[in-house]
């Protein structure tokens, strides 16, 4: 039930962030969610993408340093206080959220939020114990 | 085991009343064809005949650097010209060169210590050596050549640079010992995993480093990463070239340096006063059976100290304490004496950090500002931001705890840190006076 994250280290000068969409592209591997978290010295890319592995041999041939990360695409339902219901179900199941961003397509009449959490698998087992739609990694990468 | 147990092991009193011998004729020498020592000597109202104990050399004036600038090219030869066979000299990336001249003993006294050196770090005859250091004008490709086939080694005279085929020929010749820079030895680890080769699976055994200072930490890592003993050498062209000093591989502690052909002072490099037996101060060296350039009472800029107890490897020559920088590197920052070699000391003790590593030093509003460059890599990556700071403010917490001073920590993405085929450009100072 775990989805598959690269991330990347980019130090804040002018031309990088280009560098790694070139360097993906032209590897053939297509982007399917990303969030940037930055500081004033570097960045922190992080991706979901269709060939997680091809990506991340890319990328480290293209002299970044990668790393890969298991995070969780949780299903939210696309109305007020839906992603409200969700925290609230990680909060009594005592979970916490290390960082969330959202995904760039629906899914359905629900939006697709990434979560990583310290503990995916405690926190995939609350969530479907809650009847909250967790998305597989697969399904994930061909949206 | 010894290339000349004699005279490895002299006893004591024996090295000394060699020495002084030595020394009293080299005055001699010096001042009877060097017009440059004869005035210093005559300034300092010093003349050769007031050479009665070793003690009486701390009356004689030092030699410089500049000493050599100021008698470019020749003017420190006490041998007419026909009589050098070889003309070596440093970089000169501070002006011109400093050129020095060896005559055909001074080339073959330098093989033999070289020989020594080598057996020393655990060489012998059948050792395939793969010497990586630059030849030319510097000392060290040469240097370490004639010393290997005195040895009766086999030598591979790669030079710097090339780094794919230094790989290869160490993969297929089967090398075993190899001679280079710390940190060229690192840049070729990296090198290899990179082309997917193991640099541990080698039938490289020994390693004999030099020309630039060096720490514990980092021969750690070598020591690991290449799966072989680093032995830390030491010389300067100026006194001879590499194998002035070397460690043995019994002791790897301390760096014996070879008496009955050099006299090693440590002084106050502020006040020049000899200091007591075991203090750290600057390095002086007075070489005692060179013919081509006599050097006399030749300040290294080399900080380190002496370490006179006996050695577990019978060698009774005294021991140099690692190079903990250079006199003239030292970087003042905020009036704190800072060596680069202390700041990697500290690097190299955080978990997972290369140690590729640069200093900026610049200064903001009349304030110095010290920007420590640490690359990121695999180990130390994170995706997530906190664990990423929490390293920066660890080192600089480190440096802050051993050194005394505030530096902001930059983490820098891999390999933008320029590499070095030579000596590793560490400091980049931008300050203007």
């Amino acid at each position: 039930m775990k989805v598959e994250q690269i991330s990347i280290f980019i130090e804040n000068k002018s031309g990088r962030l280009a560098e790694v969409t070139h360097v993906l592209g032209t590897a053939g591997v297509n982007i399917r969610a990303l969030s940037l978290a930055d500081t004033s010295d570097f960045g922190i890319l992080r991706l979901i993408v269709d060939k997680t592995d091809q990506a991340k041999s890319a990328l480290k041939a293209g002299g970044f340093t990668v790393s890969k990360t298991e995070v969780v695409a949780v299903e939210v339902p696309d109305r007020p206080l839906g992603l409200y219901g969700i925290l609230e179900v990680l909060d009594r199941g005592k979970v916490n959220v290390e960082y969330m961003y959202a995904f760039v397509e629906r899914c359905g009449g629900n939006a697709v939020i990434i979560f990583r959490f310290d503990n995916p698998e405690e926190a995939i087992r609350v969530l479907t114990a809650n009847g909250v739609g967790v998305l597989a990694g697969e399904r994930v990468y061909s949206m | 085991m010894f290339w000349n147990e004699e005279f490895e092991t002299l006893p004591r009193a024996a090295i000394e009343s060699l020495q002084l011998k030595r020394l009293q004729h080299v005055v001699q020498k010096a001042c009877a064809t060097v017009p440059f020592y004869r005035e210093s000597f005559a300034r300092a109202k010093v003349t050769p005949e007031m050479i009665r104990s070793l003690d009486d050399l701390r009356r004689i004036p030092f030699t410089l650097k500049q000493d050599m600038r100021d008698n470019y090219p020749y003017g420190l030869f006490a041998v007419p010209l026909e009589e050098i066979v070889r003309i070596h000299a440093s970089s000169g990336t501070t002006g011109k060169p400093t050129v020095v001249g060896y005559t055909q003993r001074d080339i073959e006294m330098w093989a033999e210590l070289m020989a020594r050196s080598f057996v020393a770090a655990g060489a012998h005859r059948g050792d395939i050596i793969h010497n990586a250091y630059g030849y030319g004008l510097f000392t060290g490709g040469l240097g370490a050549h004639y010393g290997a086939e005195k040895l009766g080694a086999s030598v591979i005279p790669m030079s710097g640079g090339n780094t794919k085929k230094q790989i290869m020929i160490m993969q297929d010749f089967g090398s075993t010992i190899l001679t280079c820079t710390p940190s060229y030895s690192l840049y070729l680890a990296e090198a290899a995993a990179e082309e997917g080769i193991d640099m541990s699976e080698l039938k490289l055994r020994i390693g004999i480093f030099g020309a630039e200072p060096w720490t514990e930490e980092i021969r750690a890592e070598i020591e690991s990463k290449l799966n072989i003993k680093a032995i830390d050498i030491y010389g300067l062209s100026e006194i001879l070239g590499p194998g002035v000093a070397i460690e043995c591989v019994e002791a790897q502690k301390g760096l014996h340096i070879w008496e009955d052909h050099f006299i090693p002072e440590i002084i106050d490099p502020a006040t020049g006063e000899v200091l007591p037996p075991g203090e750290q101060g600057e390095l002086v060296i007075t070489t005692i059976t060179k013919e081509g350039i006599p050097m006399i009472r030749y300040r290294t800029r080399d900080i380190t100290r002496l370490i006179s107890e006996p050695c577990i490897c019978g060698r009774t020559h005294v021991r140099l304490a690692r190079m903990s920088g250079r006199s003239d590197d030292m970087l003042i920052i905020r009036g704190v004496n800072v060596f680069p070699s202390q700041i990697e000391s500290v690097l190299m003790t955080v978990e997972g950090v290369e140690p590729h590593y640069q200093l900026i030093v610049d200064r903001e509003e009349n304030l110095d500002t010290l920007e420590v460059q640490v690359e990121v890599n695999e180990k130390t990556f994170s995706d997530e931001i906190k664990v990423l700071q929490d390293l920066s403010s660890r080192i600089r917490k480190e440096i802050k705890d051993i050194l005394g001073i505030t530096c902001k920590v930059r983490l820098v993405e891999p390999k933008s840190i320029t590499r070095s085929e030579g000596k590793a450009k560490r400091v980049i100072d931008k300050r203007t006076m």
